[in-house]
């Protein structure tokens, strides 16, 4: 019976199961390629952050305090491709996803061992490509690379850039078509369709993106690269090209990479909100379709990015209903996973207190996308930091903080190890006090017109500024901080059982860390997923 | 130290009570843009205290009392969930009526409005009154009268954001973009581009300064005698030899621009376009993707002899073509 | 994963070679298998759906250029190598089949070379004859391009045309070279006897994307090579 403890030293795990780095580096093991995955995007958030940090300090003053022009415009965009292609694509997907859609569906493997390999060493040479590009003088176009400047005008390292995240694409791809063809065809028998957990349903949303938007933005840039380097015409009116042409196809990719980067943290929500509520979720059918029809509906707004460009009115109504439309399951969501606490018996470890935070901070961010959706506020709002602070709202206050929710979540079945808790919720707290210091200011600065990628700007904007800096500090030094106690505990945490959590799930029925092939008998399920009325009972 | 705390303090709270929250409105359109705008914001801190107070009450309701308490297993609500999708629902669809319609006031100009036109280039806005004068970063404007921009760029896609006034276009290479607006207040209020264009994006800033009616004539008429639009339009005419071809009594090689502003026009291959500025511009950039029925193909094109204010002055010229007031100085 | 050597028919029971152990049985690793191939083909489309949507708007925009390039490529050539491809994915359509009628492996891998030999003749044709005479003929972008004086206005817009035709045939025959590289595969793994009646699904996976390819040239060949009006009967335009 799983809870039998035998000492994680002496028992064969899929992280003693072999040594040496030939064994990490040809492994085929979905857990091991997760945890090649986590180091790499983990080194990827720290450059990223890097350059925000050094943003934050130049604009402590309106004059810039730090650096020329020139380099404020490479350390925004360096941040952005760092941030969205290097890591926010990849971090729940390739990290929690790789290691735990085998595990939650009862599979040894994901449908294509090798393939998955061989998506991390794709991710791996995209990434070296861009590290190439930051230091042999870096690229300043914006992470959204628009046409002329990029095609035409830029003198940076824009090839490199472009090819690195061209290539970092198919990793997505990839991963995204492993994950597709395991979840139809590898479920255990018995694990209907409506009995999987939300995590799977959302990486399954996840992966249509995958695999209809990202070929859409490898051709865009390879495009851009051939312009840049033959000077044809596509993109450069100067030369008979279509510079808006441009903004439709990047776009037609990035504004579901958008939702690529927030359905998997909804489907972690999902998992930590009924564990650590011990209660089913709320509306399991709605959730579980809100996801899907997010990844679709997502396809049938990217025009809201190019309200301001000189594209017909009617274009825009046609993206705005759209935009509206799509928020609305997000909605769905976060009403059932409020309702889903309702009567529970709720414990406030770490997960938990990121999970709510995601819940409410989701909610602010999504709800500050209805300003932009509507045609008349974005006219004003368009380019100003007003965007900024919505994305960041999403993307940091959501997605990140859904990553560590999961992280911490998931660490004793990762490693068998468990994590102070004291400094785990000391560190959620901090990084909610540093974010939202750091990014609601930036709802006021757009509001009052400061536009975005100002390297410098009018004196009236300082005090703001200031403040969202002085966020940024303390948002960095809450990063700091689980990174620092989570790589402690691999070698001091205490050791974990195979359920610390009392979470229901067919990987909490294995040990802490896992066997290499995870389960040593296939199960076969009978029950609903987050069962948790039965008490004491297994899934099998 | 008390005392330095206190001055510290005292700092802080003069530099927070310094904190601007509104920006100014200046524009007919500005309040109702500013009234959705709040009405949006009441609705996000509504819902976000309404999401997070009910998190925070559950939280603390239906903690853990014990290691192996078990709750009830509550299912799902079908009348809760419906009324859950569909309030929002309405909610959405309210807003996006309100802030359409909104749109599509502010997206068309009045009949009387002054045209203004405005060239975005890396990194300065060139603007021209057709009465003549130019400026560079500043824009001359009078109170209560309905302007248009029209503008284009020469190089990289810019945007041009008057905060005050609540108005934002892109100004993209290779065409025309226009937006309007009625300053209702005498002032001075900021120039913004808003589309990351390169090295000095931050510095690509400048002034609108509204004044009276008055004040605006004599600004107009004052400096040197300035030639209008269409003249220095009808000069480079002459000088880049556009008149030999295009006689105005249909003789020459080329069609008469009389009266053709304005008109529809029918190409050899069945379309019939508007002649607005960008058929003229295109015109002149790429005559022959403009065929006309008894003309052979033979316009040799203009591109990269001529920036895009000439084009602008050209294009004034022959609408001034079209009208029965030619070579005037004034308005 | 134990260290302790044991014999492959106790390792492996009952599953036949080729069984991947991730997998509960064949027939799992089949469906997989075919899954996996069809969604890679949706991302396939995705990816050339893009540039066939660049390129339908730029030809929307620039007909007459688009027409000027398309009458200088070499139809005859392009109409081979049509009927090459078409009787490439018959051969291949034939491999497929000997191995799940339990031909012998003689008859699979004659199939499997005429693949590679009618792939090869693809190839051959289109880079040897077309590729290099548009090389002399200075028709390549970024290659010594030379506007001709003949395409009058429309000639500024005929550089995009060529882009496009090298681009799209080039992404095409890198799918055709990484197809080929396949096949050869195949061709080694049947020499060896592994296709059988009951096992053939590499070959039936690496058929559809030989088909897929296929039909991307199908689209191909008359979007860039049928639309100069060559054909033009007389009176129309």
């Amino acid at each position: 019976m799983p809870g039998q403890e035998i000492p994680a030293e002496s028992r064969v795990n899929y992280l003693n199961a072999s040594y040496g780095v030939k064994s990490w580096l040809l492994t085929t093991d979905h857990k091991r390629i997760a945890l090649l995955y986590l180091g790499s995007i983990t080194l990827m958030f720290f450059v990223g952050g890097f350059f925000a940090v050094m943003m934050r300090l130049h604009l402590i003053e309106p004059q810039g305090a730090l650096v020329a022009p020139e380099t404020y415009n490479k350390l925004f965009t360096m941040h952005g491709v760092i941030m969205v292609f290097f890591f926010l694509v990849p971090s729940i997907p390739a990290t929690l996803g790789n290691f735990l859609v085998p595990m939650m569906i009862g599979a040894r493997d994901l449908a294509f061992p090798r393939l998955n390999l061989l998506s991390w060493y794709i991710y791996i040479i995209g990434a070296a490509f861009t590290l190439y590009a930051v230091i042999s003088g870096g690229v300043d176009t914006g992470w959204t690379f628009y046409t002329p400047y990029s095609s035409t005008f830029s003198h940076t390292s824009v090839i490199p850039t472009a090819l690195g995240v061209f290539i970092t694409g198919f990793s997505s791809i990839l991963t995204g078509l492993n994950f597709v063809v395991t979840i139809h065809k590898m479920r255990a028998p018995g694990l209907t369709w409506f009995r999987l957990p939300l995590f799977i349903w959302a990486m399954y949303a996840t992966s249509i993106i995958f695999i209809l938007g990202t070929p859409v933005i490898a051709i865009t840039l390879f495009l851009l690269g051939l312009e840049r380097l033959l000077h044809i015409g596509i993109f450069d009116p100067a030369i008979g090209g279509d510079p808006i042409l441009f903004q439709h196809m990047f776009w037609f990719y990035s504004h579901p990479a958008v939702y690529i980067m927030i359905l998997p943290g909804m489907g972690v929500m999902s998992e930590l909100i009924t564990c650590f509520s011990r209660k089913r979720i709320f509306g399991y059918t709605f959730v579980a379709f809100s996801s899907l029809a997010i990844a679709i509906i997502s396809f049938l707004v990217w025009g809201h990015h190019m309200f301001v460009t000189g594209q017909s009115i009617y274009a825009g109504l046609i993206f705005s209903v759209l935009s509206f439309l799509v928020a609305i399951p997000s909605a769905v969501k976060v009403f059932n996973w409020t309702a889903t606490l309702y009567k529970g018996s709720i414990s406030y470890d770490a997960p938990m207190l990121y999970a709510l935070g995601f819940i409410g901070l989701f909610t602010m961010g999504g709800l500050t996308g209805l300003f932009l959706a509507s045609l008349a506020t974005d006219v004003h709002l368009s380019g100003t930091y007003f965007i900024v602070a919505h994305f960041h709202y999403i993307m940091v206050g959501g997605a990140v903080m859904a990553y560590l929710g999961g992280i911490h979540f998931w660490w004793p079945k990762i490693t068998g190890r468990m994590y102070p808790d004291g400094w785990a919720r000391f560190a959620a707290l901090v990084i909610f006090v540093g974010f939202n210091l750091t990014f609601f200011p930036q709802f006021v600065l757009g509001y009052l017109g400061m536009p975005r990628r100002y390297a410098v700007y009018p004196g009236e904007f300082q005090v703001l500024n200031v403040m969202s800096s002085a966020g940024a500090s303390i948002l960095g030094i809450g990063y700091l901080i689980p990174l620092i106690y989570l790589l402690w505990s691999i070698r001091y945490g205490p050791i974990a059982g195979p359920n610390p959590w009392g979470a229901k799930g067919l990987e909490w029925e294995t040990p802490s860390p896992p066997p290499t092939e995870n389960f040593e008998e296939i199960p076969v399920v009978t029950q609903d997923a987050y069962d948790y009325a039965n008490v004491g009972g297994s899934r099998v | 130290m008390t005392g330095l705390m206190q001055t510290g303090f005292t700092d802080l709270a003069a530099a927070v009570a310094t904190i601007p929250i509104h920006p100014t409105s200046a524009s007919s359109i500005a309040d109702s843009v500013d009234h959705l705008y709040y009405f949006l914001t009441a609705i996000t801190l509504f819902f976000t205290f309404a999401i997070f107070a009910t998190i925070f009450f559950f939280m603390v309701k239906f903690r853990r009392r014990s290691p192996d308490e078990q709750p009830a297993d509550t299912t799902t609500h079908l009348a809760l969930e419906l009324t859950w999708t569909i309030v929002p629902t309405l909610i959405t669809v309210v807003i996006f009526v309100w802030a359409s319609s909104l749109y599509f006031e502010n997206s068309r100009p009045p009949e009387a409005a002054t045209e203004i036109f405005v060239v975005g280039k890396q990194w300065m806005w060139h603007i021209q009154h057709p009465e003549g004068p130019r400026e560079i970063n500043e824009l001359h404007v009078p109170v209560n009268a309905p302007v248009k921009i029209t503008m284009t760029s020469d190089d990289v896609i810019h945007d041009f954001y008057i905060p005050a006034f609540r108005v934002k276009k892109d100004a993209v290479p290779g065409r025309y973009t226009s937006l309007w607006f009625q300053a209702t207040k005498i002032g001075t209020y900021h120039i913004f581009c808003a589309q990351y264009c390169g090295a000095d994006h931050a510095e690509m800033i400048g002034w609108v300064y509204v004044m009276s009616p008055t004040d605006y004539a004599a600004w107009l008429s004052g400096g040197a005698r300035n030639e209008t639009m269409a003249q220095t339009g009808e000069r480079l005419f002459t000088q880049l030899g556009c008149v030999t071809c295009h006689v105005a009594d249909n003789t020459g090689r080329g069609p008469s621009l009389v009266g053709l502003y304005g008109k529809q026009e029918k190409l050899r291959n069945g379309d019939t376009k508007l002649v607005d500025e960008a058929l003229i511009r295109q015109a002149i950039v790429t005559p022959n993707s403009i065929i006309l029925p008894n003309y052979p193909p033979i316009m040799p094109t203009f591109q990269g002899q001529i920036n895009e204010e000439q084009v602008l002055q050209l294009i004034a010229y022959v609408k001034s073509l079209g009208t029965e007031e030619r070579k005037t100085n004034g308005k | 994963m134990s260290e302790v050597p044991v014999s492959e028919m106790a390792m492996h029971g009952a599953h036949p070679p080729g069984f991947k152990h991730q997998f509960e049985d064949m027939e799992q690793q089949r469906e997989a298998g075919s899954l996996g191939m069809w969604v890679f083909l949706v991302t396939e489309i995705m990816f050339f759906g893009g540039l066939f949507a660049t390129y339908i708007i730029y030809r929307t925009l620039y007909l007459t250029a688009f027409e000027e390039g398309s009458r200088l490529l070499n139809v005859k050539f392009g109409a081979a190598n049509t009927a090459v491809l078409i009787g490439s994915s018959l051969t291949m359509a034939l491999a497929i089949h000997a191995a799940q009628a339990g031909k012998k492996k003689s008859e699979q891998v004659m199939y499997l070379v005429l693949t590679m030999i009618l792939g090869a003749l693809f190839l051959f044709l289109k880079f040897n004859y077309e590729w290099r005479a548009d090389y002399h003929e200075h028709l390549i972008p970024g290659f010594g391009f030379i506007i001709r004086p003949e395409w009058g206005a429309a000639g500024t817009h005929v550089p995009l045309y060529f882009c496009f035709y090298f681009f799209m045939t080039g992404l095409h025959a890198m799918h055709m070279i990484i197809g080929f590289g396949i096949l050869g595969t195949l061709t080694v793994m049947a020499q060896r006897n592994r296709f059988n009646s009951e096992y053939y699904a590499p070959l039936e996976v690496s058929g559809l994307y030989w088909h897929f390819v296929d039909i991307v040239w199908i689209f191909l060949f008359p979007l860039l090579y049928l639309i100069g009006g060559r054909f033009a009967l007389p009176g129309v335009h």
